[in-house]
């Protein structure tokens, strides 16, 4: 037998037939029908400042929601990103009762989001625990620190040029955080489809034994990528602190389960292995736009919740209709 | 031939994306005989047991069940069809007891409708005694070894009437003596008019227990007929469409200098006081009995469990090696035995998985380069002749075989200086397995330097230049040369060295 007379190319379909095919241009033509939607139904809908309004609906989220499409790809799941945001704005609140400038203020968020995650990873990788089971627990012990600190009140009175970060605007009706969204999303897209560290995501989230075989560190990565979950939600929380202006123990009470629905919508595979980050870009602006749309129609917040809820259920059935359809194509 | 057939199977076509599995393929099947299905890895005979049992369904072609035309649209319908099929790893479930397996889906009922668990122990026993099993039905399962589980898989098969039982290389993990006690199962059967599809690598085997054979080569028949009326070498010819010498290659080893230095290695449990040396261009065989503690030390060398004591000097330079990554970096690789868990990533495109452990040298920077990383998954894969449609085919559509291909091409391209293989042909075809002796000859005289972990002695005696011989995690001797023979061999590995010496 003559070895390597046999040809075989690198690919079968070109990548534009492969993009044409993703879950990424379905979500794509969603998002679109959503607009278009959204802009017959109301006359207020296709305005330059209430479309940047909007924008807040999703960008802290989905800040989070880069890091945490990392961490779900890898096999792994951080819960308590919610609560990393309310100790992380208790410790502001704090922070700023004893004279803090904005400068302190923005690195003691960062920093106490850093730690919840490094609490969350030595758990998970150092100590080999579910981290579902994890940061269940950590879920209830950061809000709870919160809850201790500042019982029914809350801090308000954060310096003027602290507001700039949840309020402010770069450019006309261009925001500070979707300034910040777009270039996390450009970050974390090369990190995660461009680069080593991104790879071993993919393989360790396929199958964690083999990737350790192959030479990869696979808790030391996983352990960064709860870190990275963490400082998001330290950005997330400077963010949304600003923004609102003030700090009660029940801030961003939920946001967890919003997130993973972005994740889980952008297309990543709730068990692992994978996803993309352009995905969940788009999953943000459908889940910002439908929140959107349903507001300016004056639907109750009730009744936004019975929405998100059954996004969720049909996001995790979608793709696997999608992936029979696919296949009975293929066959 | 005028018998006629329990269940056919007629011009079945099945492709999957970039690759026919099966291309109007013929099988027959009839009562009271045994039917050998034979071909290499990749030959289509995996996705033929899953045509039959129902969980493919073929693009062309009809399934016959007595005759009459039948659509399995469910592996349900295959069960209620007759057809049974036991795998290579058995689907059973370790948590439930015996009898629950045997009766899982069709146990019998009270009339409550609830299930009955005296009578489904009763009829347990039963089965279990008509196969000649000495198994308590209250058993858990995980507390049986592999070859009580096999008999609790037939009995599962008697248990549904099954007309038609399929066995996937049932005798892979089975000791000399539960062959035998497998195959006068078989005779049993036999007599009670079932048909059987019996799947196996091993020609002796095949040739006692068939009755007729079924060869395919690339998804296609090649030549059916009695057993009786074929020779063994007719019947490799044409599994492989090519003569297959079996003399392992020869080789001319020149003594080089020492590579790697091992000593003092010790494992609280598992091995202890291991040393050697490797030469640079060398094959070392690690012989042993299952449980010799081979494989836990090669895996202890390569970083993932940590030794208590033990030096390992590369190229005379003492390193520590304390993870797999440690290891790679040392020139130092391990191709593990279980290649489905720890081998392949089977979500990922053959590239990426060739990649995997070379990223630092494809990418500049910690960023990907697609390029290089297609040309070095190139190089590899052809270099093993891998059959694929592309190099971005996810692994887990490629057959066992070609997996395999991928994992060592995967190692390869690490460009190691040594490569410690764990059973390498274990469970692989006659053809595959030339090529691969074949590759360890040529990289050998490329000045690799490889450890070869191996339970087959034929293989062990033809490959290596020296072998070790491990017994109960310690090393008994070390042979080469005309000391180097098949019964010296299991004398030290079996631990009868004084009596019979």
């Amino acid at each position: 037998m003559s070895l390597a007379d046999r040809h075989i190319p690198d690919r079968l379909t070109g990548r534009g037939a492969q993009l044409l095919r993703s879950w990424e241009t379905l979500l794509l033509l969603v998002a679109v029908g959503i607009f278009v939607l959204n802009s017959f139904a109301s006359p207020y809908f296709l305005n330059a400042w209430n479309l940047s309004d909007a924008t807040f609906n999703f960008t802290e989220k989905a800040m989070i929601a880069f890091a945490m499409a990392l961490l779900i790809i890898s096999g792994e799941i951080d819960l308590s990103v919610a609560s990393i945001i309310a100790l992380a704005s208790t410790a502001m609140g704090l922070a700023m009762q004893w004279g803090a400038g904005t400068s302190e203020l923005v690195l003691i968020g960062l920093l106490v989001g850093l730690l919840c995650g490094a609490f969350n990873a030595v758990f998970v990788t150092v100590l080999g625990l579910p981290s579902i089971v994890v940061t269940i627990g950590t879920m209830s012990l950061f809000r709870g620190i919160s809850y201790i600190i500042l019982g029914d009140g809350a801090f308000r009175g954060y310096p003027p040029s602290f507001a700039y970060f949840g309020q402010g605007y770069v450019f006309w009706v261009i925001s500070f955080e979707l300034v910040l969204f777009a270039l996390l999303a450009l970050l974390y897209g090369v990190v995660l489809h461009k680069t080593n560290f991104g790879r071993a995501i993919f393989a360790i989230g396929n199958n964690p034994t083999a990737a350790m075989f192959s030479g990869i560190r696979v808790q030391r990565i996983k352990f960064i990528l709860f870190l990275l979950t963490g400082l998001m939600s330290g950005v997330a929380a400077v963010c949304l602190t600003s923004r609102l202006g003030s700090t009660r123990p029940s801030i961003a009470t939920g946001m967890e389960l919003e997130v993973v629905t972005m994740v889980v919508l952008g297309g990543v595979n709730i068990l692992g292995g994978s996803g993309s980050i352009p995905g969940v870009v788009i999953a943000a602006c459908v889940m910002g736009l439908v929140t959107f749309g349903l507001g300016l129609l004056n639907v109750p917040g009730i009744v936004m919740s019975i929405f998100i809820g059954l996004l969720l259920i049909g996001v995790i059935a979608l793709p696997r209709l999608w992936r029979l359809w696919s296949q009975r194509r293929k066959t | 031939m005028s018998r006629a057939a329990v269940v056919s199977l007629d011009g079945i076509t099945k492709t999957f994306p970039g690759v026919r599995a099966l291309s109007d393929v013929t099988l027959n099947l009839y009562p009271g005989e045994v039917t050998a299905l034979v071909g290499e890895n990749g030959a289509g005979k995996s996705t033929t047991v899953k045509v039959l049992t129902g969980i493919y369904k073929p693009d062309a072609g009809v399934i016959r069940v007595g005759g009459k035309v039948t659509r399995f649209a469910t592996a349900h319908d295959a069960t209620r069809a007759g057809i049974t099929a036991i795998h290579q790893e058995t689907v059973l479930f370790d948590e439930l007891s015996v009898a629950e397996n045997i009766f899982l889906g069709h146990a019998p009922l009270t009339s409550w409708g609830l299930i009955d668990r005296a009578e489904t122990h009763r009829r347990a026993s039963e089965l279990l005694a008509e196969i000649g099993a000495q198994i308590d039905p209250s058993t858990r399962l995980r507390d049986l070894g592999i070859a009580s589980k096999h008999l609790v898989a037939i009995a599962r098969a008697l248990s549904i009437d099954a007309r038609v039982v399929i066995m996937d290389e049932p005798t892979a993990a089975l000791s000399q003596k539960e062959i035998r006690e497998l195959f006068a199962l078989i005779e049993q059967l036999k007599a009670q008019g079932k048909a059987i599809l019996f799947i196996s690598h091993k020609f002796d085997e095949i040739f006692h227990i068939a009755d007729n054979y079924t060869a395919f080569r690339d998804g296609e028949l090649v030549g059916e007929g009695r057993i009786s009326e074929v020779t063994e070498a007719e019947l490799v010819q044409l599994m492989v469409g090519r003569a297959v010498d079996q003399i392992y290659p020869k080789r001319d080893p020149h003594p080089m200098e020492d590579v790697l230095e091992v000593a003092g290695y010790a494992h609280p449990t598992e091995f202890a006081d291991i040393g050697f040396k490797l030469r640079k261009g060398e094959i070392l065989g690690f012989y042993g009995l299952v449980g010799a503690g081979r494989s836990e030390f090669m895996q202890s060398l390569f970083g993932i469990t940590r030794p208590s004591h033990g030096t390992t000097r590369i190229n005379g330079a003492e390193k520590s090696i304390r993870s797999p990554a440690d290891a790679i970096a040392n020139g130092i690789v391990y191709v593990p035995e279980d290649r489905g868990k720890q081998g392949a990533i089977i979500g990922l495109p053959i590239f990426q998985n060739v990649t995997l452990p070379s990223l630092g040298n494809t990418s500049r920077n910690g960023f990907l380069r697609m390029t290089k990383e297609f040309e070095l998954a190139r190089e590899y894969t052809q270099r093993l002749d891998l059959r694929a449609a592309s190099l971005d085919q996810e692994v887990g559509n490629l057959s066992g075989g070609n997996q395999q291909k991928v994992v060592i091409a995967k190692w390869l391209s690490t460009r190691p200086q040594v490569i410690i293989l764990d059973e390498p042909t274990k469970g692989i075809d006659i053809g595959s397995k030339a090529a691969v002796h074949e590759f360890m000859s040529e990289l050998a005289a490329q000045g690799l330097s490889i450890i070869m972990v191996s339970s087959e002695i034929p293989e062990i005696i033809g490959m290596s230049d020296r072998v070790i011989v491990m017994r109960e995690g310690r090393i008994v001797a070390e042979l080469s040369g005309d000391d180097l023979s098949p019964e010296e061999l299991v004398r030290h590995a079996s631990g009868i060295v004084e009596t019979a010496a």
